[in-house]
């Protein structure tokens, strides 16, 4: 366990993460850091592999390499991902929620947060046998967990339906609920995948002010994936951006917005579109240069080799039917990178300051010049 | 008729002018369909030649009831129905107040249970009194007590075991072979029983945890026919199929014994006649008990985490283990704890019957308690409880059906005739079984009880409507 005294900072280390299915690969080489009491934001378009870090973290995947470390406040760290699936948040402290709420949707509201403190109430019914015979340690146990439900269901504001199955609650309350049960099992980071999806402004507000309440009062982190930029932006400390699996950008909010390659990435990148990208972002002499790379017929040979075939990023085991197929030089950012080395090549100076390269692949010649200009990226 | 008020039935003819032409279809169809069937019946003379037997009469009965009973359905029924429809929608909705037998449904039942046997004794005297003792009583409650086990593992935790009669086989042989070959008591062996049966669901689960829904289905399915196959071919230690005999009876703690020879036989000690009726009430009183220990530990656990664990695996098991819960061992405790109560049940029945043998422990029975949980609603103890008694107590009571075969009389005059000494109603009961099955799926798909009551409340207890509540996958 690296446990460097800097490293404390940090909630969650990914360092190389990679996860393949096969010969897919869904995650490549993926490191970043979660802050101690931040709201982190991991955003990207659909099928750029968020989930799949979500499903790495929480253990629902094993990853095929990488290291992820979670440090508890105690000192602790536990490397997560060689914990079992449902010792990740009894003993890292990790809760997380899903894209497609899962709640128990027969049981009341109640219910599902009294489930959510099972490790916890286990252990005071001295695993069942002193609760059937009825020891007052258990009641006293279980009076507290009820109070604590309790205190979750008022942040949520959803107290006056604690007798209520969880099914018959509208979408917005579900997703609430959803987090007011992960908060419930006491955790130090909270991942919550796509908090805001469905949820009309007023909602979206609201949860806003949840999580900001979450960060401020409970000192839990929060990991969160989301395409809602409402959201991101406003509350999230820090966010990184995937795409196809790999990060193309990471930093503050403010930074990432003007990241050409994040905007290429999430609008889709014609080749008319890299200019006023680049015109954008205050960089004309990378136009003169654009069309001057020779046409390649096999595409980008340099930018997304490892990516090359299909990739697939399929979340709770494919059945989410989120499933991206990637096509030899589908990938926005590197096409922007493509044309910022061609830049570079003809100008010292770097044109982009926030671009940093996405993961320095050793199939990937820096210095190559001129650069294949990629075609037929898909839009 | 005062009936026309629904909207629909004026348009084309009154009810009863419809009715009487629906009558009249009803009766051709029915007679086209059983001329051959009922109206003419093949049967061997004296000399073993083919012969018509024609039964023009009973053929006439049978077109007239269809007839009958079509032109009241469409006459009366429908628009009963319609208009109390209408008067529901009509009103608005009040919540009524439970009737008091509905609010003390269970205490009610409890006692009811209890004074049972004494009600019989007195109707019928001890000698009568052993059929709905034994018969009923002793045997509707052996299968509350196996279908209340069975809860445990698919009501509340949704595994779908189809191969739940092993644990009882394993709980009876525990018992008979135990009893015969090394004497113990009945109070030893009940809980080494149990063990046994709760072991051996521990090693059914653990090949089968990965397993859900269909494939859990049939490796259970396998996992009694291997009971039951080892039970038939280990002849050194179960005897085959000639099954164990001479079971050893239970005794009360070894202070009441119920052998005639002993001297401390029941009516030596307390200076009454004898009786064998004595030995089938303390049965009775036996299963009752082991009944409400069964009820008593379902419900305490539906409150503890282990409980609300198993609800919660039925209704999603990925979000249990983001939860931190351990679904393998949490599962498996669901298997071990019905197993120990079907291994209960196992060394009663045992005890009961003194003979146990292979023939005791076939699929059909794993289907019939199956069928019990879930025409009783599954994860509701009185639901169940009443399912059990229909489907058992129904069977049952077929055999009581003397009228099927006399015919119904008016002094001296048939006046239905009946289908003849040879006829035995009980060889129905799988066709009423799935008849009754077809019904109560169709009238309430969750079964008599399909609500289910949480297990913690804020403010007031609430049952959830059976439509929010999963069934489980697996």
């Amino acid at each position: 366990m690296n446990a460097t005294p800097s490293s404390s900072d940090f909630i969650l280390q990914v360092e190389h993460l990679s996860m393949k299915f096969g010969g897919l690969i869904a995650i490549g080489d993926l490191s970043f850091q979660a802050r101690r009491g931040e709201i982190t934001a991991l955003i990207g378009p659909n099928g750029a592999g968020k989930t799949t870090v979500f499903n790495c973290i929480t253990g629902f995947y094993k990853p095929s390499e990488g290291m992820i470390t979670l440090n508890r406040k105690d000192g602790s760290s536990y490397l997560l991902e060689r914990l079992p699936n449902h010792e990740i948040p009894a003993r890292a402290k990790v809760a997380r929620t899903f894209q497609n709420i899962r709640l128990f949707s027969g049981m009341t509201l109640l219910e599902n947060l009294l489930v959510a403190q099972h490790n916890k109430l286990m252990k005071a019914s001295g695993y069942t046998f002193l609760g059937l015979f009825g020891f007052s340690s258990y009641r006293q146990a279980s009076a507290e967990s009820i109070e604590l439900a309790k205190h979750w269901l008022e942040k949520a504001n959803l107290v006056d339906r604690a007798d209520d199955p969880a099914g018959d609650l509208p979408y917005g309350a579900q997703r609430r609920l959803e987090i007011a049960r992960a908060m419930c099992t006491g955790p130090e980071l909270l991942c919550l995948d796509e908090p805001a999806a469905g949820l009309n402004p007023k909602e979206s507000a609201a949860l806003n002010e949840l999580l900001n309440d979450i960060k401020d009062n409970t000192g839990t982190s929060i990991l969160l994936i989301e395409h809602d930029m409402s959201v991101v932006m406003q509350i999230s400390d820090h966010v990184v951006v995937l795409e196809y699996g790999r990060k193309i950008s990471d930093g503050s909010p403010q930074s990432v917005r003007t990241d050409p390659r994040v905007i290429a990435a999430y609008l889709g990148v014609d080749d008319e579109e890299v200019e006023t990208v680049l015109t954008e972002v205050g960089d004309e002499a990378v136009i003169e240069q654009l069309d001057t790379g020779p046409d390649s017929a096999h595409g980008p040979g340099s930018s997304a080799s490892m990516m090359a075939g299909p990739v697939s990023d399929s979340v709770e085991h494919a059945d989410q039917g989120e499933r991206v197929t990637v096509s030899r030089g589908a990938s926005k950012a590197a096409q922007v990178d493509a044309r910022a080395r061609a830049a570079v090549a003809s100008k010292p100076v770097k044109p982009v300051a926030a671009a940093k390269p996405a993961s320095p692949a050793p199939a990937k010649p820096t210095g190559r010049s001129p650069t294949p200009k990629p075609r037929g990226g898909r839009k | 008729m005062a009936v026309t008020v629904s909207p629909e039935s004026d348009t084309v003819a009154t009810p009863i002018q419809r009715a009487f032409r629906e009558a009249l279809y009803a009766g051709a169809v029915s007679l086209g369909l059983f001329v051959l069937f009922i109206g003419l019946r093949t049967d061997q003379n004296i000399s073993n030649e083919l012969i018509l037997v024609q039964r023009w009469g009973l053929l006439a009965l049978v077109v007239i009831l269809t007839a009958v009973g079509r032109f009241l359905y469409v006459g009366f029924g429908q628009p009963a129905l319609e208009r109390a429809k209408a008067q529901k929608a009509a009103a608005p909705a009040v919540a009524a107040e439970p009737s008091f037998v509905r609010r003390n449904f269970n205490k009610i039942g409890i006692a009811v249970l209890f004074l049972y046997p004494i009600a019989m004794v007195l109707l019928f005297g001890f000698q009568g009194s052993l059929k709905w003792v034994d018969n009923f009583g002793i045997q509707i409650l052996i299968y509350v007590m196996l279908a209340w086990g069975l809860n445990i593992v698919i009501g509340l935790a949704g595994l779908l075991d189809l191969g739940y009669v092993a644990f009882y086989a394993v709980g009876a042989y525990a018992y008979a072979l135990l009893g015969t070959h090394f004497g113990l008591s009945f109070w030893i062996l009940l809980p080494a029983a149990g063990c046994m049966a709760a072991f051996w669901g521990v090693m059914l689960g653990f090949p089968v945890l990965r397993l859900r829904g269909d494939y859990l289905a049939i490796v259970t399915l396998a996992f009694g026919e291997i009971i039951r196959l080892v039970l038939i071919n280990w002849r050194e230690v179960t005897n085959g199929s000639a099954g164990i005999s001479g079971i050893p009876k239970v005794s009360f703690f070894g202070l009441i014994s119920f052998n005639v020879s002993d001297p401390n036989y029941i009516s030596k000690v307390l200076g009454i006649a004898q009786s064998g009726a004595y030995y089938k009430i303390f049965l009775y009183y036996l299963i009752l008990l082991l009944c409400l220990l069964t009820a008593f530990v379902t419900i305490r656990l539906r409150r503890l985490p282990v409980g609300r664990a198993w609800e919660a695996l039925r209704e999603d098991e990925i979000a249990c283990r983001s939860l931190g819960i351990n679904t393998t061992t949490t599962k498996l405790t669901a298997f071990a704890t019905g197993a120990m109560f079907g291994g209960f049940a196992g060394s009663f029945f045992a005890a009961r019957q003194g003979f146990v043998s292979p023939e005791s422990f076939v699929f059909l029975e794993s289907a019939i308690i199956l069928a019990i949980v879930v025409l009783g609603g599954m994860g509701s103890l009185g639901g169940i409880a009443v399912a059990a008694a229909v489907m058992i107590g129904g069977t049952e009571i077929l055999r009581e059906l003397d009228f099927l075969k006399t015919g119904l009389r008016w002094g001296d005059t048939t006046l239905i005739p009946g289908f003849g000494p040879d006829f035995t109603p009980e060889l129905y009961r799988m066709l009423l079984f799935g008849v009754a099955m077809v019904v109560v799926m169709l009238w309430k798909p969750r079964g008599f009880v399909g609500s289910r009551e949480p297990t913690a409340f804020l403010k007031e207890r609430r049952a959830v409507s059976g439509s929010f509540t999963k069934e489980g996958h697996g």
